[in-house]
């Protein structure tokens, strides 16, 4: 049964674990996201789903729980925030090699380092470009509401086994710690399926399973690069995920993801008040960029502005998706600060408009 | 006459059913293969085939997956516990187990197993203790012995500067959550035969839930240690079994 309810947002995605039918979850404490692990810990899910949930000994552990789990065919997660994910980019980069489905969970706060507790979007950049060593990619899903991160934890789930594929739900400070309404969905079962791919124990009469992302011969591991480029590119055509407002007649862009969005959304009707004609899009899918909507508002626009919690990373991708068709700049606050809707409409002023 | 001599009576060595056919990249005389075999010896005995699942190491072993012929992962260096206890707490029905060596389990994942050990995962460790990292070269592990020249410490291994060889076997003893742990070797049939006994007992123990089950075995790396394999058998007893003494160091209590 559908539900609603007025939840945090790390308490919201904790429960839409358990309802996505989740079996497993592994991690780390650490802010502004432990509060994941202690509703799970709370709600005891073992009791009601027979989910196991499990403190680790250190993010490293964690993920590499999650690694044996998700070999075995269930759906693990895991969850942290900037400087755990940074110790997780090992066990994701073999999570991708072996092609193992997994959901982790990036509740961003500010670096380098161990910067501060206060929310940031400054691990774009390892979300969206890998992270870990080797040519590989996660889907990264971005929420803007607690509701999203409710429901991204379903797909997440579903396209992880699509994929089999690592799943980033890259988060922040602000959505895990905010409170809002929130309808949840309904308890799925959990899996009972056992996948050819997965270790489940040998069956008479057929070859034992190995799940590994290591090959001797380069030529073989051309062949796995190759594979997995094919399914990025499967991946790029099929998962796409944005949302616009107002770009019929925009003359200006603004663009940004998650949190920042919601502030700059309000830019973008105070700016409309006034009579500039700006847009907004907001992509969801960080990979897969949503490169075509970019491309194909580029040419009605005198400008673009990038509004992030960041010293400037989407704006990269921004640029390569335009390719010079329009003027891109960047505006964002870092450290943990947020920018307001003032200084966004501001910047859009002085350095589009103005510039 | 040779006809009736192959009659299931007469049978005193037949091919090990969890190993595959696959010829071993092991160095001439090296200690996994055998370790390997009586691993998969107890499997068999057992009749656990089809419900085991290893967890290879990077390490000389990374490939023990072509030799053991049941469902493994290969977990990053040091990891192998941290799989296990995913995999183990996913399914505790199945028999798991970790096969790792010294650089693996002793050094970059010390973490792990002394975490997985502690949490008394019901998961079998099979720990390889050549002193060596075989895999990379012959460079120095937590446990070589002082004094012990490898490639990073071709002067010896200087206690002061280096630190000491490790004795993990004995510290995770003294965790609650191991239920059995002792320290073999695979270099005589008797010991063969012993450290089958004891991956035998170890595999059985899983089923009872109740702690971790770790299996040292002192190897020896004819090729680390710069010796022919009988060499290498030598200088282990002469060297290694003082400082690694063999035997049962946790037994459960009756
Ligand atoms: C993160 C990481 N660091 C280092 C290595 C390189 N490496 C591979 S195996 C190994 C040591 C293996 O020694 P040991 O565990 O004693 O096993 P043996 O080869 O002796 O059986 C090292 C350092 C690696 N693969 N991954
Ligand atoms: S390097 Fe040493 S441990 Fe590795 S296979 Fe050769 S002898 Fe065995």
């Amino acid at each position: 049964m559908k539900e609603l309810r007025l939840m945090k947002g790390n308490e919201a995605l904790a429960e839409a674990a358990i309802r996505a039918g989740a079996d497993a979850y592994f991690g780390y404490p650490i802010t502004p996201q432990s509060e994941i692990i202690e509703y799970l810990m709370a709600e005891n899910p073992e009791e009601r789903t027979g989910m196991v949930v499990l403190q680790a000994e250190s993010e490293v552990a964690a993920i590499n729980m999650v690694y044996g789990a998700a070999g075995c065919g269930k759906r693990a997660i895991t969850s942290s925030s900037s400087p755990g994910i940074s110790l997780k980019q090992e066990g994701l980069s073999y999570i991708a090699g072996a092609e193992l489905p997994c959901v982790v969970v990036n509740v961003v706060r500010a670096g380098p380092g161990l910067g501060t507790i206060q929310p940031s979007q400054s691990d774009y950049f390892q979300a969206v470009k890998g992270g870990g060593h080797g040519d590989y990619k996660m889907i990264v899903l971005a929420p803007a509401t607690v509701q999203e991160s409710v429901d991204y934890v379903k797909l997440a789930f579903e396209l992880a086994f699509k994929y089999r594929n690592p799943i980033m739900i890259l988060s922040d400070g602000i959505i895990g710690q905010m409170m809002e309404k929130v309808e949840l969905f309904e308890q799925q079962p959990r899996l009972t399926e056992e996948f050819e791919w997965a270790t489940v124990g040998k069956k008479p009469n057929k070859d034992s399973v190995i799940v590994t992302s290591l090959q001797l011969q380069s030529e073989e591991q051309e062949k796995v690069n190759l594979r997995l480029q094919a399914k990025y590119r499967e991946i790029e055509k099929n998962e796409v995920l944005y949302e616009s407002y107002k770009c019929e007649d925009a003359e200006y862009l603004f663009t940004a993801f998650g949190s920042c969005a919601r502030i700059t959304r309000k830019a973008m009707e105070m700016a409309r008040e006034k009579g500039i004609k700006v847009g907004l899009l907001r992509p969801q899918t960080l990979y897969p960029f949503p490169v075509d909507a970019y491309r194909n508002l580029a040419g009605q626009l005198k400008g673009i502005l990038t509004v992030e919690m960041n010293a400037g990373q989407m704006v990269e991708d921004v640029r390569l998706a335009v390719n010079g068709q329009t003027k891109v700049e960047h505006f964002g606050r870092f450290g943990g600060m947020i920018p307001s809707p003032e200084e966004i409409l501001n910047a859009l002023e002085q350095k589009i408009i103005g510039g | 006459m040779s006809e009736n001599l192959i009659t299931p009576e007469n049978l005193v060595y037949k091919k090990t059913k969890s190993m595959t056919d696959r010829i071993l990249h092991y160095c001439p005389g090296c200690g996994h293969g055998t370790a390997h075999r009586m691993l998969a010896e107890a499997i068999d005995e057992l009749g656990i085939q089809g419900e085991t699942i290893g967890v290879a190491p990077v390490g000389c072993s990374v490939l023990a997956y072509y030799y053991f012929d049941v469902d493994m992962q290969e977990a990053a260096h040091g990891r192998a516990p941290a799989v296990a206890t995913g995999i183990k707490r996913v399914f505790p029905e199945k028999y798991v187990f970790t096969y790792q060596g010294d650089g693996d389990l002793a050094a970059i994942g010390t973490a792990e197993t002394i975490h997985a050990c502690n949490r008394g995962e019901n998961i079998l460790v099979v720990f390889i203790n050549n002193g060596i990292y075989g895999m990379t070269g012959g460079q120095m592990a937590p446990t070589t012995l002082e004094g012990m020249k490898s490639s990073t410490s071709p002067r010896g291994r200087d206690v002061k500067t280096m630190g000491s060889p490790l004795k993990i076997t004995e510290m995770i003893a003294q965790l609650p959550g191991t239920y059995f742990v002792t320290r073999q070797a695979v270099h005589t049939p008797a010991n063969v035969r012993k450290t089958k006994r004891a991956l035998k007992k170890a595999l059985e123990y899983q089923k009872l839930n109740k702690g971790t089950c770790f299996v040292e075995i002192v190897a020896n790396c004819p090729s680390g240690w710069k010796m022919t394999p009988v060499q290498s058998n030598k200088w282990m007893e002469e060297n290694m079994f003082p400082f690694y003494p063999l035997g049962d160091i946790k037994v459960p209590e009756k």
